[in-house]
C-alpha cells in the first residue's frame, strides 16, 4: 500500500515531497555560464526536512491576472511583428497528477531578439506593439495556454561569439514551496543549443530535453498561428516516506 | 506505483527577470498600515563582495497565529485573522542590491517531529548566474529561547547559525544574504 503522508511525534500528518534527483537541475556552478563562478555557493546545501513551511505555499493568481494576460500579441492598439505562436501545456506533479489552478508567469524577448528592458543594450529594434510579458492560471486540469510571437534569438557577452537560442522563461508555483520553479522553454531543433551554456548545464541529456517543446501541428491553427506544446513537470510526492525517516542529516 | 515522471529541469531568470516577475505590490506581504508590520531589507553580495542587483528575493511564512490559509496544513486551512496578510512576498534587488519587504511577526508553529518551530521566514532566490533557486531562512533576533531549540537551526553547523538571524534595524529588521565566501549564508535542499 501506498502513502504519501508522514506521520510523526506530534500526531500531524504532512504530505512529503520526493527529493528531486542529484542530476535533476543544473549544477549551481556551471562554469561554462561565466556568472554562475562569483555566486553559486561553495558549501554544500543544507539538508532540510520538509515542515510546514515548506509543503504549504502561495495559492495565489485569481485577483492578480486581467483579461488579456495570457494573449501577448494583444496587449496594444497593433499586432506585434513576428511569427504568431501558441504555447500551450499541462503542469503535472511527478506522479502524474494536473496542479490545477496554479500561476503561470511568463516573459521573452521580442521576435528581433531584443528585450523590453533598460539593461537589454543588443542593438534589434523594440516593438511597440510587444512587451514580452504573459500570465495565466492553469485550468482544472493543470492546463495553460498562451498566444505570442516567437521570440528571436540574441547575442551575449558570456563567450566569443555567445548567442542565446530563443527561449521563453517560465516561473511557476505549484501547490507548495517545495514546488516553486522557474525555467526556459525552448524550440525543437535550434542549432544554437550546442554552444548554449545554459541550456548545456543540465547534464542529464533526458532531462535537458524536458527544456524543449514540442511543435504541435493538431493544435497549429491553419492560416493563423503554429503551436507548440511544452508540458512541465513539478516535483511529485513521496510514496512510502517511511524509507525516509530524517535521519540523515 | 509507475515510474515517477522526469522533473522539468530548472534555468536561471536571467538579467530581465523585472519584465516577468515585477509586481508592484510584491514587497507587500501586508498592506502598508497593517498594525504590528516592519520593514525586512537586506543586501545580496556575491563572492567577490559585489552587490547583485538583477535578483529577487521571495519570502513565505505563517501568520502571526502560526497558521497558513493551505488545504495541505494537516490543522485545516485558515484565512488569517489579519486583513490583507498575503503570507507571500516578493522583492527584487535595487542598484545597491538591496530588497526589502513589509511583513509581520509569525508564529511559531508544530514540528511533525515533535518540539517547536521558532518563528521564521523561508526565503527564496533567483537571479542572473543562479541556474536553481538558493534556499534559505531567516530567524528573529528577539527569540533566543525559542532558536536554541528549533530543529532546522539545530540542524546546522553552529558556527554558520548566525548566517540565518536577522538583526534590529530602525525600521524593522535587517538581513543581509552572502552567496558566496566569506561568512556564506547558509543555503537548504529541501
Ligand atoms: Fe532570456
Amino acid at each position: 500500500m501506498t502513502q504519501d503522508v508522514h506521520q510523526a511525534g506530534s500526531g500531524l500528518i504532512l504530505p512529503r515531497y520526493r527529493r528531486d534527483d542529484v542530476d535533476a537541475h543544473p549544477p549551481l556552478l556551471s562554469p561554462g555560464y561565466r556568472s554562475t563562478v562569483a555566486r553559486a555557493p561553495q558549501q554544500p546545501l543544507t539538508h532540510l526536512p520538509q515542515r510546514l513551511t515548506e509543503i504549504t505555499g502561495p495559492l495565489l493568481g485569481e485577483g492578480r491576472l486581467g483579461d488579456l494576460d495570457h494573449d501577448l500579441t494583444r496587449q496594444h492598439d497593433g499586432e506585434p511583428q513576428g511569427q504568431r505562436i501558441i504555447v500551450h501545456g499541462r503542469v503535472r506533479d511527478g506522479d502524474g497528477r494536473p496542479v490545477p489552478r496554479t500561476l503561470v508567469e511568463i516573459w521573452q524577448a521580442n521576435a528581433a531578439g531584443r528585450y523590453r528592458h533598460a539593461s537589454d543594450t543588443w542593438a534589434a529594434p523594440l516593438d511597440p506593439h510587444f512587451d514580452g510579458v504573459g500570465r495565466v492560471l492553469t485550468d482544472d486540469h493543470g492546463r495553460y495556454r498562451f498566444i505570442t510571437v516567437q521570440p528571436g534569438a540574441y547575442p551575449w557577452r558570456n563567450h566569443d561569439n555567445a548567442w542565446r537560442p530563443a527561449h521563453i522563461h517560465f516561473s511557476l508555483f505549484g501547490r507548495a514551496f517545495t514546488q516553486r520553479l522557474v525555467t526556459q522553454m525552448y524550440f525543437p531543433g535550434d542549432p544554437l543549443f550546442v554552444q548554449d551554456p545554459i541550456f548545456q548545464s543540465v547534464r542529464d541529456p533526458n532531462a535537458r530535453q524536458r527544456l524543449i517543446a514540442r511543435y504541435d501541428h493538431a493544435n497549429t491553427v491553419p492560416e493563423w498561428a503554429l503551436a507548440y506544446e511544452f508540458d512541465i513537470v513539478l516535483r511529485g510526492r513521496e510514496s512510502t516516506p517511511f524509507e525516509d525517516e530524517d535521519d540523515d542529516e | 506505483m509507475s515510474e515517477p515522471l522526469g522533473v522539468t529541469p530548472a534555468q536561471t531568470v536571467g538579467p530581465y527577470l523585472h519584465i516577468g516577475l515585477r509586481w508592484p505590490d510584491g514587497p507587500y506581504v501586508v498592506p502598508e498600515g497593517t498594525p504590528g508590520a516592519f520593514w525586512i531589507r537586506g543586501r545580496i553580495v556575491d563572492g567577490t563582495g559585489a552587490p547583485v542587483v538583477d535578483a529577487i528575493v521571495e519570502s513565505w511564512q505563517a501568520d502571526p497565529d502560526g497558521r497558513f490559509d493551505h488545504p495541505d496544513d494537516p490543522r485545516g486551512a485558515r484565512p488569517p485573522a489579519l486583513a490583507g496578510f498575503r503570507g507571500f512576498g516578493r522583492s527584487e534587488t535595487d542598484g545597491q542590491g538591496c530588497y526589502r519587504l513589509l511583513t509581520v511577526k509569525p508564529g511559531s508553529l508544530p514540528d511533525p517531529d515533535g518540539g517547536t518551530e521558532a518563528p521564521h521566514l523561508t526565503l527564496s532566490v533567483f537571479g542572473r548566474g543562479l541556474l536553481h533557486r538558493l534556499v534559505t531562512r531567516l530567524y528573529f533576533p528577539d527569540e533566543q529561547e525559542a532558536n536554541a531549540v528549533d530543529p532546522v537551526l539545530c540542524g546546522v553547523n553552529a558556527d554558520r547559525r548566525d548566517t540565518l538571524l536577522a538583526s534590529p534595524a530602525p525600521d524593522g529588521l535587517h538581513f543581509d544574504i552572502r552567496l558566496q565566501g566569506d561568512r556564506e549564508t547558509v543555503f537548504f535542499a529541501v
